[in-house]
């Protein structure tokens, strides 16, 4: 049986927005030749590569683990075979957007953490910032280097149902992620030699490089050859496997907390030679647990007197302390307003429209129509305290009614959006699943947008949930360079 | 190179060592029972743990494929085959991004092995794996890691780990070596006696060099003070000492000297003492002191380059 007959027969489209189909039987021209080269391979062809791509992830040990001391099953982060495609015309507008945000989330961080024009002058109210659980005290005053508080970013952007990009989340701590979009990369390119190059997808493989030089670009005054490490959780990290990855590739050394060690507000690393400086940090490890002696005094994976190290200039962390406050779930709804406000322009990327359940208007509007909305908790992620109003109960919908009302600044409401739909290879056939796209912004000596990102897909039918931990897996991401 | 990598790197290859020492000496002791023996199953098998120094937590209760079990299968006895490829793994597993990936898939592959429920019931079989699996993953290491100063940790860990063990090994025969003086041994003795060599790998390497014929002096003196085979005690030290010495010269760590006096003072003892010399001494007393220093170095090495006072490497 060939591909082409049975693709179609469970493809069926809705309302929300198709990567492939402009209409039923009609493709996205940039779909066409996808198309027709998938459609040529036999069924048996289109397993065994795919059975090669999967073989090809678990050899590079690109897996999650579930770790015990009795078992260790390790499972590949499940992995889509069609690329995603996305248009130059596309791409310009994204990378356009995305800069303009990251430059105006910058500047807002600064302010914030300094003179506080933008409060003064009532664009965010004081109280969105001083209660956000992410707003760091501890920050206030302090000059970090070229005022870079983001240098390392992955914002979550969906598609309307009109096709449009919009950003969804900004992740302005510690994305992760990218290990994933390099790996899935380079296993496309063994697959689909020809078809990859038919499209003239533009590279991401120097985003190690990239990330090695923006590191490199915030080193502290006066270290011209800055000694940057990666500090790990460790190896009970999910995330383990990318940081390994990202210290071998741009080959620095991966650290954890027991390693590094502050004397005289200058960091060390313990090695075999003697105690060695340490100058960039790049972390993956969250605000709260990076010193004990400045955050949480229970943590036991960061360095006790880091920040003081860090506020006497000695070394770099990136990305800065205190950056979460920016990619708040409730400020988010003024990020537009904070672009009008430091760059005098209009936002390229719009947000999706999002009420605030401190404003008593959009709180009215929110309980009368809790059945349409989707209500998020600020303070969580991952899925969860969320409800949905579509698909939830009047008890559901009282409580969280109840809960908005005592306490307004944990909630915001926003329509029920349907992500857009890519063509998934599903047992033998197409299927349609919902995917979004995180692309990676490096900000060091100028803002960098990496041509593609990580489209992550909700596996299962009908679901929007994208995450791994969820039924969740990635596909390779395109941008086609005309 | 960070200290917690080499800390990793050194306790990766003393467990793996371990593990397949453990295999081996079990695997040769399962082979002497076949065979009826003067001496009795329970001092054989007392003989065995105290070659592993009276691990804690497991008593001779009469049985020895109870024992052997247990030695091969208790994940709550931490001397126990599966603990140290579980340890060793585990510590592969913090520098993962340090050792070649086929080293990675070598040892984790033992590990899913060893660690599935359902073990078969072929003694033999599995401490052949074990063995088999171990010595590739040492040929893996040779070929795929580079030769610098992660991998001289990794022979640190071996051959520390092998000398304290053949020193074991020796001191746990004494008795049975020197019992009847001026004797020529008898069929079941002489199993014994090839016992011990080959709980070394050194029967046919002895052969070579003495012939067939086992004398305890021609024994003590070959696993003791042979220059070339590998788990000799001269060798594991000569290889240990040239491996701490590669690695003083990559680090370029100043102040080495009470370590490399350790070393060297132990290197000299075994080259260039005869076996009459040594026999002339008490040869428990002889091999107690040599695990001693064996300890001594371990505890040097981490206080030069793993668990050193910060205040001492802001100094010098």
């Amino acid at each position: 049986m060939q591909f082409a007959q049975m693709a179609l027969d469970n493809y069926s489209l809705d309302h929300a927005y198709d990567e492939m189909f402009a209409a039923p039987g009609e493709l996205h021209r940039h779909y066409e030749p996808l198309f027709g080269h998938f459609s040529s391979l036999p069924t048996e062809e289109l397993q065994r590569r795919k059975q090669a791509a999967d073989l090809s992830f678990l050899n590079q040990g690109i897996t999650f683990t579930v770790y015990g001391r009795q078992e260790g099953t390790e499972k590949i982060f499940p992995y889509d075979l069609l690329p995603r495609l996305i248009t130059a015309a596309e791409w310009a507008k994204v990378e356009r957007g995305l800069i303009q945000r990251i430059s105006a989330l910058n500047l807002f961080l600064r302010d914030i953490y300094n003179e506080g024009h933008i409060l003064r002058d009532g664009v965010v109210p004081r109280e969105v910032i001083f209660s956000c659980k992410h707003y760091r005290r501890q920050m206030t005053g302090l000059q970090v280097p070229r005022n870079i508080y983001i240098a390392i970013c992955g914002t979550d952007l969906i598609r309307l149902e009109d096709g449009e990009f919009v950003v969804l989340e900004d992740n302005l701590r510690v994305p992760s992620g990218v290990s994933y979009m390099l790996t899935n990369r380079r296993v496309m390119k063994r697959i689909f030699p020809q078809l990859f190059r038919s499209y003239n997808v533009r590279p991401i493989e120097q985003y190690t490089q990239l990330l090695l030089g923006t590191l490199r670009s915030l080193a502290p005054e006066g270290r011209p050859e800055p000694n940057i490490v990666l500090l790990s959780p460790g190896v009970f990290n999910s995330a383990y496997f990318e940081h390994a990855y990202l210290a071998r590739q741009m080959g620095i050394e991966l650290v954890e907390g027991r390693d590094l060690t502050v004397h005289d507000n200058i960091v060390y690393m313990r090695t075999t030679s003697g105690l060695r400086r340490v100058d960039v940090i790049y972390r993956r490890v969250d605000d709260d647990f990076i010193d004990p002696l400045a955050f949480r005094p229970d943590s036991i994976l960061g360095v006790a007197g880091l920040f003081n190290a860090y506020r006497a200039g000695n070394v770099t962390l990136s990305n800065a302390i205190g950056t979460g406050v920016a990619d708040d779930k409730a400020l988010y709804a003024y990020v537009p307003d904070i672009i009008r406000y430091y760059l005098n322009e209009d936002p390229v990327l719009k947000n999706v429209e999002t009420y605030l359940m401190t404003r008593p208007s959009e709180r009215q509007h929110t309980l009368a129509n809790l059945d349409k909305l989707v209500v998020k908790a600020v303070g969580e992620s991952g899925g969860y305290g969320m409800l949905i109003g579509p698909q939830s109960t009047a008890a559901q919908r009282e409580e969280f009614g109840r809960r908005i009302e005592a306490d307004p600044r944990n909630y915001i409401a926003q329509p029920t959006i349907s992500f857009s739909r890519a063509p998934c290879l599903v047992e033998n056939s197409l299927e349609p699943r919902h995917v979004d796209l995180r692309p990676y912004v490096l900000y060091g000596d100028r803002v960098t947008v990496v041509p593609g990102g990580l489209t992550r897909v909700a596996l299962n039918r009908g679901s929007l949930v994208v995450n791994s931990s969820q039924g969740g897996g990635s596909k390779d991401t395109w941008v086609l360079s005309q | 190179m960070l200290s917690r990598v080499a800390d990793s790197l050194y306790w990766m290859s003393r467990y793996l060592e371990r593990a397949e020492h453990t295999a081996r000496l079990l695997d040769v002791n399962l082979n002497l029972m076949l065979d009826e023996s003067s001496t009795s199953a329970e001092h054989r098998w007392l003989r065995v743990l105290h070659t592993l120094g009276h691990p804690k937590g497991i008593e001779w209760s009469g049985d020895p494929y109870q024992l052997t079990s247990t030695l091969s299968h208790d994940f709550n006895l931490s001397a126990s085959i599966v603990s140290c490829i579980i340890a060793a793994r585990e510590n592969s597993r913090h520098v993962r991004e340090q050792i070649s990936t086929e080293q990675w898939h070598r040892l984790n592959s033992l590990y899913l092995e060893v660690t599935k429920p359902n073990q078969s019931d072929d003694r033999e079989e599995f401490l052949q794996f074990v063995t088999d699996s171990i010595h590739q993953f040492q040929g893996i290491t040779d070929s795929t890691m580079s030769h610098g100063e992660g991998w001289q940790f990794i022979q640190v860990g071996r051959f520390i780990e092998r000398a304290s063990a053949t020193a074991m090994l020796l001191e746990a025969y004494h008795e049975d070596l020197w019992i009847h003086p001026e004797h020529i041994p008898e069929g079941n003795e002489y199993l014994e006696w090839m016992g011990l060599l080959r709980s070394a790998t050194a029967f046919e390497a002895y052969c070579k060099v003495y012939t067939a014929d086992l004398t305890p002096d021609q024994i003590l003196e070959f696993l003791l003070l042979d220059e070339q085979f590998p788990h000799s005690l001269r060798f594991a030290i000569d290889s240990l000492q040239s491996a701490l010495e590669e690695i003083q010269r990559e680090s370029g760590k100043t102040r080495a000297e009470p370590l490399h006096r350790l070393g060297g003072r132990l290197q000299s003892m075994l080259s260039y003492s005869s076996v009459e010399d040594i026999l002339r001494q008490d040869i428990v007393g002889v091999l107690r002191n040599i695990q001693l220093q064996c300890r001594a170095i371990h505890n040097t090495i981490y206080e030069l380059y793993v668990d050193y006072p910060i205040q001492s490497a802001l100094a010098g």
